[in-house]
């Protein structure tokens, strides 16, 4: 299975998510420049953690205009299967992929800590490989990751079970003393409605290996490869 | 054509939590602005540009914070100021 991992410029986890495909899955990784046309055959679209144009006006604001990412928004349009990571979620959110945006954390610090995600549905085409309420500990980076939606998007989300992750304590419930960005519900990561664009801020792909500290990213990717049976 | 001039006020919708906004309010208590109730940080934006009259250069303007310039999820904005450049 081909991923392509698209470069913006101030892409940064692109390299792990590189990485994490061939290394670790043993699947073939293309690079997908920002200013490229075409997926150069992609089944997967990888959209990587970073600050792509430097977040300059909202955090995926401005990358969400790059030419690549009108190959993006179609290939997710033909059901393709797309993995925004972090920054790559804020610009998932921006190009209307998925519903909500993602603002300033509540402490106003940025984050950088390993942290437990619980996984609340295990019927995507993402997480098929985890067992149900699973705990996870994926790492987190970012300033911009409280997940913010009007309430009538998050009740449709969390009827739909498009609610995939969910920050939690280590008795795995959610709280907001271990909602480390002030997440509306404790939302780490969502699906579309279709349930083939999955947004994440924890990243998976830097969970790759257990040398690292977790590997618990790893069965998201093989969810992604037993899902098509390979 | 001229050149006008258009300033564009983005704030965070009123509702939505915003910290930044919220640490300034504090900031500002701690100086003794016991008056200060609410503080919402947001962005000034001041775009140049040609247009047959000043009507249509703020329209163009709107048009560019609907596709780029807000966020309609999290932000409002308002059309600050309008002048011949």
């Amino acid at each position: 299975m081909k991923f392509g991992i698209v470069k913006f410029p101030g892409s940064n986890s692109d390299e792990d998510a590189f990485l994490a495909v061939e290394e670790v899955l043993g699947q073939e990784g293309v690079w997908l420049w920002h200013k490229d046309h075409d997926l150069r055959g992609a089944d997967v679209i990888i959209l990587p953690g970073g600050f792509s144009y430097g977040d300059y006006l909202r955090a995926g604001a401005i990358a969400r205009f790059s030419p690549i990412m009108r190959e993006v928004v179609a290939h997710a349009d033909r059901g393709g299967p797309v993995i925004g990571i972090c920054n790559g979620f804020q610009i998932a959110c921006e190009a209307g992929l998925l519903p909500g945006a993602l603002l300033r954390n509540q402490s106003l610090q940025f984050v950088s800590e390993l942290c437990r995600v619980r996984v609340d549905n295990t019927e995507t085409r993402f997480t098929n490989e985890y067992t149900p309420g699973q705990i996870l500990r994926l790492p987190i980076a970012h300033g911009e990751g409280r997940y913010v939606a009007d309430d009538a998007t998050l009740d449709r989300l969390e009827q739909n079970g498009q609610v995939v992750f969910r920050y939690v304590n280590a008795t795995g419930e959610v709280d907001p003393a271990h909602d480390p960005n002030g997440s509306s519900r404790g939302i780490a990561g969502i699906v579309n409605d279709r349930g083939n664009v999955l947004g994440l801020m924890p990243h998976p792909e830097r969970a790759a290996e257990s040398v690292v500290g977790s590997a618990d990213g790893v069965p998201l990717f093989e969810s992604v490869l037993a899902h098509v049976g390979v | 054509m001229s050149r006008y001039r258009v300033a564009v006020h983005i704030v965070p919708r009123r509702g939505l939590l915003d910290p930044q906004g919220k640490a300034v309010a504090d900031a500002l208590h701690s100086l003794g602005f016991a008056g200060v109730r609410d503080v919402r940080v947001g962005r000034h934006l001041v775009i140049d540009a040609d247009a047959p009259e000043a009507q249509s250069a703020e329209r163009v303007v709107r048009d560019m914070c609907a596709k780029l310039l807000a966020n309609p999820v999290t932000e409002d904005f308002e059309i600050a100021h309008v002048e011949q450049a």
